[in-house]
Formats: C-alpha cells, sequence, structure tokens
C-alpha cells in the first residue's frame, strides 16, 4: 500500500481546562501493530478515538488511507475500521450470527456472502459453529470478546484499532486472546492499533509501542528499541516493569523445586 | 336477574363500545405524540426538562377539570372554523374527550421512554456507533428494541389510567361507562354504580393484561408473543366497538340532551319516548352542566332539552331584574330567538325554583317563616346548597337583596343534599320546588317578600338547526302547559325515594301515560 494508514498531526482534544490531546502528530504503517501505552488520563483511548471519529479533535488532523476523515461521514469511516473494546458491547437483542453480520448487513452485502463470512469467522476467531445461533448472555467472557474481534473483522477492514480489548479477562484467557489476535493480525495483513495499560502484553504482542503521559508522546519505537534506549525515568520505569516481574517469578520458580527438595 | 341489572346489561354495549373507543383513540393518539417527543428529550438534554415537566403538570391537572377545559376552548375554535372556513365541529362529547384523555396518557409513556432510551448501556451504543450505524440506525436497531418492554410497562400505566378516566367523560356529553355512574350516584341507584365500576375495572384490567402479554413479548424478543397480544388486543377493540357501527347511520337522529339531576333524565325521557313514537330515532347527552347544555343546544349538538326560564334569564341574558314569571318567558323567548336562534317552544306547565327551604321542627324552632327571617339567624346557621346554586348570580341576587351570611356554606350532589338537611348537616337547603322530597318530608318553603328570586317556569328549548323541524316541533309540543307541578314532584319522587325507586324511563312512561295527547 502506498502511504501510511494512519496519520495524525498536530492532535488536540480538550475537556474543559484538562488537556486530553495536547498536538499529538502519528504515522503507522501499513501492516504494523502499534500499542498506546500509559497510564489513566495519558490520553490513549481519546487518541485512539479520533481515529474512527468516536471523538473528534479541537485541532489537528487525522486522516486515514490518505483520507481526512472530517471529509466522510461518521458511520461510512467506520463502517471500513474494525473496532474492539473492553466492554465489548455485543448487542443483546441479537444473536452471535446477527451481532458479527451487523457491519456487512449495513453495507448491504447479500445473504448468501454475510453467512458465508459469519461461518469464517467463526472459525478464524477459534468458536464453535453451534453459538452462531445464541445470544451474548449465554457466552463466557473470552467467547464474548472472540465474536466482538468476529464483529469488527467482519466487514474486511484492513484496520484494527482495539481498546483495552483483553482487559476485563482471565489471564489465561487474556493471554491465549492476544496470541490468536496476534496471528490473525499476521494472516489477514492488517494494521492495529491497541490501546493498553499492560506493558508485558505489548512487549508480548506489539511491533511498535507509543508511550503517552499528559496527553503527549513520550517514547516511540520498537519493544527492543526501548528497553535498550536511555529515556526518562517514567518511561524506563514503565518499561523496566514486565522485565522486573518475569525475574522476580523466574526467582520464584527456582527457588520452589530447592525448598521442597 | 334483577330488572335493574338487566337494565345496566341492555347499555353495556353502547356505553361499552363508546369506552373503548374513545380509551383507545386516545392511547394510540397519545403514544403516536409521546414517542417521538421521549426520543427527542432523550437526544436532547435541553428539551428533555420542559417536556417531562408539562407532562407532569398536565398530570397534576383532575382529569375532571381537564375535560371541563377542552370543552369552552374547541366551541371557541369551532365559532372559528365557521368563521373562517363556513364549517364548525362538535366541541361536545367525543373530541374534548379525545384530547384530555390524550394529554392524560402522555406522562407515563414519555417518562418511561425517555428514562428507557436513555438508559440503554453506554457500551451497546458505543459499539452501535463503532460497526458504523447512522443515528436512525442506532434509534431503530439497538436502542428502541432495548428500550421496548420499558416503553410498553409505561403504555400499559396509561392504558390503566386512561380506562378509568374516560368514566369522566360523561359530563361533557361523550356516552361511556361513566353514564352508569353519574346517572346512578344521581338516582341513588347503586346498581348502576357499582356496575359501571366494576366494567371499567375489568376494562383495565382486561387491557392491562394484554399489553402485559406484548411487554413480556418485547423482554423476552418473541416476535409470537407480541403478535398474540396485538391481534387480541385489536379483536377484542373492534368486537366492542362494532355495536356502534349499527348505530351510525343516524343522520336524522335527534339528540334530546339533560343535564345532571332526576327531573332532566324524566324530561329527557319524555321528549324521547314522544320523539320514538312519532318514528325518529333520538340518542341521548345526559349530566350536562348548565351552560354546556344552552351552549351544546345553540351550537346545534343538542336538538331540544328542558331548560328553566330563571337559569337562562340570569345566566344566558344576564338579567337581575325580575318583571314577573310571564314577562320573563315573554322576554325571554324573544331575546333567545333573536340572539341565538333558540326557540323557546313553551312553558311545559310547572315551576321548578330554587327555594330556600327548612326542616319544619327546626323553622318553628327558630321562628323563620320568610327568607328575611332566616338572614336574622343566619350567622348561626349551615347552608347546603347543589353544586352551583352558589356560583350562580340567583345567589348573589338572594345574598344581596336580604343580606344573607351563613356560618358555613357546603355543596352537595342534590340527592345528598336532601340527605344532609335531614341528617342536621345542613339547616337551610337551595331545595327545587318541584322536588318530591319537600311534600314528602314535609319541608318548609321560605317565602320570598322581596321577590329576589326569579320564576323558573320549565320551558322547553329548541336548537336553531332545527327550528322548523315539523317531526321534532310536532312530537314535542303537545307537551306544553300540561304537566302540573304535582305531577312533576311525584314523577322525581318516585326516582328519588329510597323504596321502590324507578328509573327515568319508568317515571317518564308514568308521566307521558298521565298527560294524554
Amino acid at each position: 500500500m502506498a502511504g501510511p494508514a494512519i496519520e495524525l498531526s498536530g492532535v488536540e482534544k480538550r475537556y474543559g481546562a484538562h488537556a486530553a490531546l495536547a498536538g499529538v502528530s502519528l504515522t503507522f504503517e501499513p501492516g504494523v501493530f502499534t500499542a498506546l501505552v500509559g497510564g489513566s488520563g495519558s490520553g490513549k483511548t481519546t487518541l485512539l478515538k479520533t481515529i474512527n471519529r468516536l471523538v473528534t479533535p479541537d485541532a489537528g488532523e487525522v486522516r486515514v488511507m490518505g483520507q481526512n476523515v472530517m471529509a466522510l461521514m461518521p458511520h461510512s469511516l467506520r463502517r471500513k475500521i474494525g473496532y474492539v473494546f473492553q466492554e465489548v458491547g455485543l448487542f443483546p437483542h441479537l444473536t452471535v450470527a446477527e451481532n458479527i453480520a451487523i457491519t456487512p448487513k449495513l453495507l448491504g452485502w447479500d445473504k448468501k456472502r454475510i453467512d458465508g463470512r459469519v461461518a469464517n469467522l467463526l472459525g478464524l476467531v477459534d468458536l464453535p459453529l453451534e453459538v452462531a445461533g445464541r445470544t451474548p448472555d449465554a457466552l463466557s467472557g473470552g467467547q464474548r470478546q472472540r465474536v466482538g474481534v468476529a464483529r469488527a473483522l467482519a466487514a474486511e477492514p484492513k484496520l484494527m484499532l482495539m481498546d483495552e480489548p483483553f482487559g476485563a479477562l482471565d489471564p489465561l484467557t487474556r493471554d491465549a486472546l492476544g496470541t490468536d489476535y496476534r496471528s490473525l493480525h499476521e494472516r489477514l495483513g492488517l494494521t492495529t492499533v491497541m490501546v493498553t495499560h499492560d506493558m508485558a502484553e505489548a512487549v508480548l504482542l506489539a511491533d511498535r509501542i507509543v508511550v503517552l503521559r499528559d496527553g503527549a508522546v513520550v517514547a516511540d519505537g520498537t519493544p527492543a528499541d526501548l528497553l535498550a534506549g536511555a529515556q526518562d525515568e517514567g518511561v524506563r520505569a514503565l518499561l523496566e516493569a514486565p522485565r522486573r516481574q518475569a525475574e522476580r517469578l523466574r526467582a520464584k520458580f527456582a527457588a520452589a523445586p530447592e525448598a521442597s527438595a | 336477574m334483577s330488572p335493574k341489572l338487566s337494565a345496566a346489561f341492555a347499555l353495556l354495549p353502547e356505553y361499552l363500545g363508546w369506552h373503548v373507543l374513545l380509551s383507545f383513540s386516545a392511547l394510540v393518539l397519545g403514544v403516536a405524540i409521546s414517542l417521538p417527543l421521549a426520543i427527542a428529550a432523550s437526544r436532547s438534554a435541553r428539551l428533555r426538562w420542559p417536556v417531562l415537566a408539562g407532562a407532569s403538570l398536565i398530570q397534576t391537572i383532575p382529569s375532571l377539570a381537564l375535560l371541563a377545559l377542552f370543552y369552552p376552548l374547541l366551541l371557541a375554535l369551532s365559532s372559528l372554523a365557521k368563521a373562517t372556513l363556513g364549517h364548525g365541529f362538535s366541541a361536545l362529547g367525543f373530541l374534548p374527550s379525545l384530547l384530555a384523555l390524550t394529554l392524560y396518557s402522555m406522562l407515563p409513556i414519555l417518562r418511561n421512554g425517555a428514562a428507557a432510551i436513555l438508559g440503554v448501556d453506554p457500551a451497546i451504543k458505543e459499539a452501535a456507533d463503532g460497526v458504523g450505524m447512522t443515528s436512525a440506525q442506532r434509534l431503530w436497531q439497538v436502542e428502541l428494541p432495548l428500550a421496548a418492554p420499558v416503553i410498553m410497562a409505561g403504555v400499559r400505566t396509561a392504558a390503566v389510567w386512561t380506562i378509568g378516566a374516560a368514566t369522566l367523560s360523561t359530563p361533557v356529553g361523550q356516552t361511556s361507562l361513566g353514564n352508569y355512574i353519574f346517572a346512578g350516584l344521581q338516582t341513588e341507584n347503586w346498581v348502576y354504580v357499582l356496575f359501571g365500576c366494576a366494567a371499567s375495572a375489568v376494562l383495565a384490567l382486561a387491557a392491562d393484561q394484554l399489553l402485559g402479554l406484548i411487554e413480556v413479548g418485547t423482554r423476552k424478543r418473541s416476535p409470537r408473543l407480541v403478535l398474540i397480544g396485538v391481534g387480541v388486543l385489536l379483536a377484542g377493540v373492534a368486537l366492542a366497538v362494532a355495536p356502534l357501527a349499527a348505530g351510525l347511520d343516524r343522520t336524522q337522529a335527534y339528540t334530546v340532551g339533560a343535564k345532571n339531576f332526576s327531573e332532566q333524565y324524566i324530561m329527557a325521557e319524555l321528549m324521547a319516548g314522544r320523539l320514538e313514537k312519532a318514528g325518529a330515532q333520538v340518542s341521548r347527552k345526559e349530566d350536562l352542566g348548565s351552560a354546556v347544555a344552552y351552549r351544546a343546544l345553540a351550537a346545534g349538538e343538542l336538538d331540544a332539552y328542558v331548560d328553566y326560564s330563571g337559569t337562562l334569564w340570569t345566566n344566558a341574558l344576564n338579567r337581575k331584574d325580575n318583571p314577573g314569571r310571564a314577562e320573563v318567558l315573554k322576554q325571554l323567548t324573544a331575546e333567545l330567538e333573536k340572539r341565538d336562534g333558540v326557540t323557546v317552544l313553551g312553558s311545559l306547565g310547572f315551576e321548578n325554583a330554587y327555594a330556600l327551604t327548612m326542616r319544619p321542627d327546626r323553622a318553628a324552632a327558630l321562628h323563620i317563616a320568610s327568607i328575611a327571617d332566616l338572614a336574622r339567624e343566619a350567622p348561626k346557621l349551615t347552608l347546603g346548597s347543589d353544586l352551583e346554586f352558589l356560583s350562580r348570580p340567583e345567589w348573589k341576587a338572594v345574598q344581596g337583596a336580604y343580606d344573607l351570611k351563613f356560618k358555613t356554606q357546603r355543596s352537595y350532589q342534590p340527592t345528598f343534599m336532601y340527605r344532609a338537611l335531614m341528617g342536621g348537616e345542613a339547616d337551610v337547603i337551595s331545595a327545587f320546588s318541584s322536588d318530591g322530597r319537600i311534600a314528602a318530608d314535609k319541608l318548609v318553603i321560605l317565602t320570598d317578600p322581596k321577590g329576589a328570586i326569579p320564576p323558573y317556569d320549565a320551558v322547553v328549548l329548541i336548537s336553531p338547526k332545527r327550528a322548523h323541524d315539523k317531526r321534532l316541533i310536532g312530537a314535542l309540543q303537545p307537551l306544553i302547559g300540561k304537566i302540573s307541578v304535582a305531577q312533576m314532584q311525584a314523577a322525581n319522587l318516585s326516582v328519588d325515594r329510597d323504596q321502590a325507586k324507578a328509573s327515568p324511563a319508568e317515571a317518564a312512561r308514568a308521566l307521558d301515560a298521565q298527560l294524554g295527547r
């Protein structure tokens, strides 16, 4: 693809006196999996939502596939972008299949194509076909989020926006879903931007990590670069956290058999 | 079955049909107005407050008052329409009832609707936006389906309210199950009152259950249940309304009016009986207020009713003088003809005057024989009156002429006013001189030495559009001058007494038998 998938230049957003985004400029290349990390209130979710116009910036410009998002109708923009968020937001009055089919239906696909697509997607997100006729309340949390991912992918978007998609899941499910999604990202050649506060998840899944603080970018690079390079204290502490955790875990696991011997 | 009960059942198809038609139309109109308003209110916080406050305000107006308010409003609109478009419309009956009940049904639908749409989980709304729905698609595909059970619960509440309040449309001239209640209360026919209450309660219960079925259907997302509920509801409405279709072909029918007391019911039945004997179809509008009845006749919504010369003299013509019985009648006939085109066919032969009346023992103990005597003792006494006497010019005239000041004044339904006098709750009442209870209870009518109370000849009034209707006039003319006050008192008593009560229709037939042609 020619040119970047997403370009943000000088994007600002204020909520009253608080600046959620203080002039952010970023470029997202096609095929790259980017993690947006930062503490609560750092502006990462606001940044993500400017891309599909769930948030309209006060200043600056957002371009998706080369087009200024303000030049498009919000709904037609969003039909081209997959969106997954922590609460999932499955429609409780629709079945799993109807939930997945929603964007293709809005786009006016014919029924045969939709049915084929739904079956295909259920396989892709590793759900058995028989959940298709169930309503969301009959699913587990992990299954629900898999449906959420399938719904986002339904209209074959090239771009996926994910807002703490696995944040509410138990660690095992979360790990499995993260890994599964990463392989989908590869297979489908997606461009993914994922908001997370979990640095380990970011390091494990992403090609690139962007760290935000108070609405500004404070670090940007591959996980390896960021871990190696010397940045400011806060960023390093954030990046070091998963490593320290891993070392402590290893120490504990190493100590355990000795104690029992 | 008792004769009263079977008489009540005989009236059921007409009363129930109108009641269902009225409630259903009001509810459909209420939903049609409230739902878009609820959606708008859920979209705009600025609109939400005034809309919900407005609906709450309407709810605080007593329903009877709301119904009453629509009558003059529509009357004014109707004359405006007549002046500009050449076509008026009926300000009495269905229209004011429909509008008032529609307004009344709005609050629960609005409140539940706005709350339900606002209450949809924000995550689901975000998802709807995220998958690329337009605002309208989000409303129709997500918000309304999810809000439907709560909205239906509001419709259910509205239905129960509307069916209950529809009984109050009787006084503005709309037939409903309220006819049982109002007529029963007036003539102390408790079978009627209970029958009316029970019928309206059963109807409300049935509607509530059917709408409940639809609500459960929306909650369980079962289109089958919703369809069954809607189907049975529509079938029920159609079945109840069907008997009215038989009465639709009534272009030649006459409408006879009556105010809200026994003598009026009897007179309406008497006139209706004469017209039916002449082969005409007759519908009755009963329990009308004094002013409502006259204006309805002048507007052509009633064809005939009986009023009293003094009432029209003071209330319609705003006269305060009293030139004597014959002169009042003569001037009244000329004035009403000239001003409103209303024909005063003539006096029936008896007077039904306002008469300040006391129990004989009380009157004797206090040495009261005239209103002048009464003025002396009034500050220690309680006056009982009917519901409108105290606001009528006649009362102001009497009060002014004798400088009457009572310790307390209380208003009653006419029947209860006599009870209050007999029970000692009231010392003096504003009785009616043709009332049978005066003679039966040997009550004392206080004399009026200053002639402050005008004469009250019972007169038959004919609407302008029937002024030259030979059949109507031919049927009613023979009644003029035929009824003595003793005959009227006896007829009234037969309806008002506690034992062996007659219905107004029976009393009218008995009276008619005495009159000859």
